[in-house]
């Protein structure tokens, strides 16, 4: 009995030690952008490790656009808001109509589908940057968000169509075999029987799509050159251009721009879950 | 990204039933099916086979890639790419297996802990490898003002020293994405059932030989997926080398992703630039292959 207890105490050190070393791991980075944002022109060269007098100057620049790098700061997060809904939007609708064609009306290329899908979700999405600033000149979509859009949907929409397929499959097959003898057309199916009982997993597809598109930065970066359509990830890697980057603005812009997917994270954590974590490995 | 660990669950299983018994589609039925795949078909042609299509007809200039060869730079891309695979994707997932079994300890603290844990999965790529950066800054980084508080000591210069340069960039890669892979694994471990565990513990096995002899074995083939894909997301990625190392000192730490754009669009040459994308070729096929046929099986999904 007590050589049990000494050995659960010594897991319980070890488990506590393992918990500090984590937190550091985990915070030091975190903690250095929250610190830099807090600093003043002059202590951001310096070798504090605590800020020695934190402000909100830097936060209040940001929220002004009072310095030229932030010159259009509101507008480019609105930008990056309209780029991550409409991606949602359409990732929601285009995978949705797939899944249930290939699932639920059973089409005979439904693998041919399935195999495309695969193939897109597996291709290193940066590996097509180069041709695809090329076509989307061909296109006329340069500096234009619908660029960037396209590319979001195209490599969103894969796992989309798994996610909805997986779900689906708890959705009995006698509800649209009800619905067909009473007379209802595909898309009536489709939008009162499928789409509903989908809830869950369009609600954790469209975070996915959403926040997604919010962290992209290369297609942005490449697609939109400038002025009014660049989104916040841009303006960020802008900062780097110069010689003297101011910092403690940075890192004040970046925390407003991570806040948003922040709340989506741990506000929808358990919805997020719920559609998303089914099942588990084979026996 | 988002998590998902399916495999062969009893509705999947249930499915395929009906399915069978079902007829297939005819008149108007095909109509409307065709009307629901025109979208999706319709990106893929515009927006996968396009830009694959014209990206190899890119890279079909055998000058591109004497160019290529002939880059002093270009060796030492290969190199630090597979380096970066290597330590970056192998370190992770490892560390990220273990760390998933820490977590499914009982009580409120480990719970809280995987919230904190969360945040680098969480917080947007760009600020986290931003501030890495500059907390990697030789003079006025954070790391070496800690090391200077506590030892009195100047670190060394993190990001201008090559090797050093890499390592930073493999932590923020292992720093960024050690979390989403730890869930993975998590959702992975609460799938094994209890009873073989308590199977086990009956037997009189020790929590080393459980691990050995039931985690392990049941995750085996989802790990050697995993592996697999983060290998190709790290191939892709461009965001930890761009915005840690930048590629410096001196064009030293690039990877073919970023190496690839480099060429392309700072020296203007778009073929260069697909040719140095295209020589990662020989990995990913192989790779894409095994996964595909992996994934298709449905054992496992991410």
């Amino acid at each position: 009995m007590t050589v049990h207890r000494r050995n659960r105490m010594i897991g319980d050190i070890g488990a506590a030690l393992l918990s500090v070393v984590l937190l550091v791991w985990t915070l030091l980075p975190i903690y250095n952008i929250i610190r830099v944002s807090m600093q003043d022109k002059e202590e951001v060269l310096s070798t504090s490790v605590f800020p020695v007098a934190p402000s909100t100057h830097a936060f209040s620049v940001v929220f002004r656009q009072a310095f030229w790098l932030l010159e259009t700061f509101w507008n480019q997060m609105g930008n990056s808001f309209y780029i991550g809904i409409v991606v949602a939007f359409l990732t929601l609708a285009i995978g949705s109509l797939t899944s249930f064609t290939i699932s639920r009306m059973r089409i005979r290329s439904g693998w041919m589908l399935t195999n495309t899908a695969l193939l897109t979700y597996v291709i290193p999405a940066s590996f097509l940057a180069i041709p695809f600033y090329g076509i989307m000149g061909k296109y006329g979509l340069t500096n234009n968000p619908l660029a960037v859009i396209a590319v979001e949907v195209t490599f969103a929409t894969p796992y989309a169509i798994f996610i909805f397929q997986q779900y689906s499959a708890s959705i009995p097959f006698e509800l649209d075999e009800a619905a067909r003898i009473d007379g209802a057309s595909p898309p009536q199916i489709f939008f009162r029987i499928y789409l509903p009982l989908m809830a869950p997993a369009l609600v954790a597809i469209g975070t996915y799509a959403l926040l997604l598109s919010w962290n992209e930065y290369l297609y942005a970066f490449l697609l939109l050159s400038g002025g009014k359509v660049i989104t916040v990830p841009v303006a960020l890697g802008k900062f780097l251009v110069g010689d003297e980057a101011p910092w403690n603005y940075l890192m004040a812009a970046a925390i407003v721009y991570a806040i948003p997917p922040l709340i989506i994270y741990y506000g929808f954590r358990r919805k997020m879950s719920g559609g998303l974590t089914m099942g588990g490995v084979k026996g | 990204m988002a998590v998902t660990t399916t495999v062969d669950s009893p509705a999947a299983a249930t499915d395929t039933a009906p399915l069978a018994r079902r007829r297939g589609t005819f008149g108007p039925d095909k109509l409307w099916a065709l009307a629901f795949v025109t979208p999706y078909v319709a990106v893929f042609v515009a927006f996968v086979i396009y830009p694959i299509g014209y990206g190899l007809w890119l890279g079909s200039d055998p000058a591109s890639y004497r160019a290529l060869f002939n880059d002093p730079v270009y060796p030492h891309t290969v190199v630090n790419t597979l380096l970066y695979l290597l330590f970056g994707v192998n370190l992770k997932l490892f560390l990220a297996l273990l760390l998933s079994g820490f977590f499914m300890r009982k009580g409120w603290w480990s719970k809280v802990l995987l919230l904190v844990f969360m945040l680098p999965w969480a917080v947007p790529a760009l600020p986290s490898y931003l501030s890495i950066n500059w907390m990697l800054n030789g003079q006025w980084g954070l790391i070496n003002n800690i090391i200077w508080l506590v030892a009195q000591v100047d670190g060394p210069p993190w990001l201008d020293s090559p090797n050093l340069a890499l390592a930073s960039v493999i932590y923020g890669h292992i720093w960024k994405w050690l979390p989403f892979w730890t869930l993975i694994f998590f959702a992975g471990r609460m799938a094994i059932s209890l009873e073989l565990y308590e199977a086990a513990a009956v037997d009189g096995a020790s929590p080393l030989q459980k691990f050995l002899h039931v985690t392990l074995p049941l995750m085996a083939g989802m790990y050697l997926v995993c592996t697999m894909l983060s290998t190709i997301w790290a191939l892709g990625d461009f965001n930890a080398v761009r915005f840690i190392s930048g590629g410096g000192p001196a064009l030293s730490t690039h990877v073919l992703a970023t190496l690839g754009i480099r060429n392309a669009f700072e020296l203007g040459d778009p073929k260069l630039g697909m040719a140095t994308v295209l020589t990662a070729l020989p990995l990913l096929i192989p790779l894409v292959i095994l996964l595909m046929r992996q994934l298709r099986r449905n054992e496992v999904t991410i």
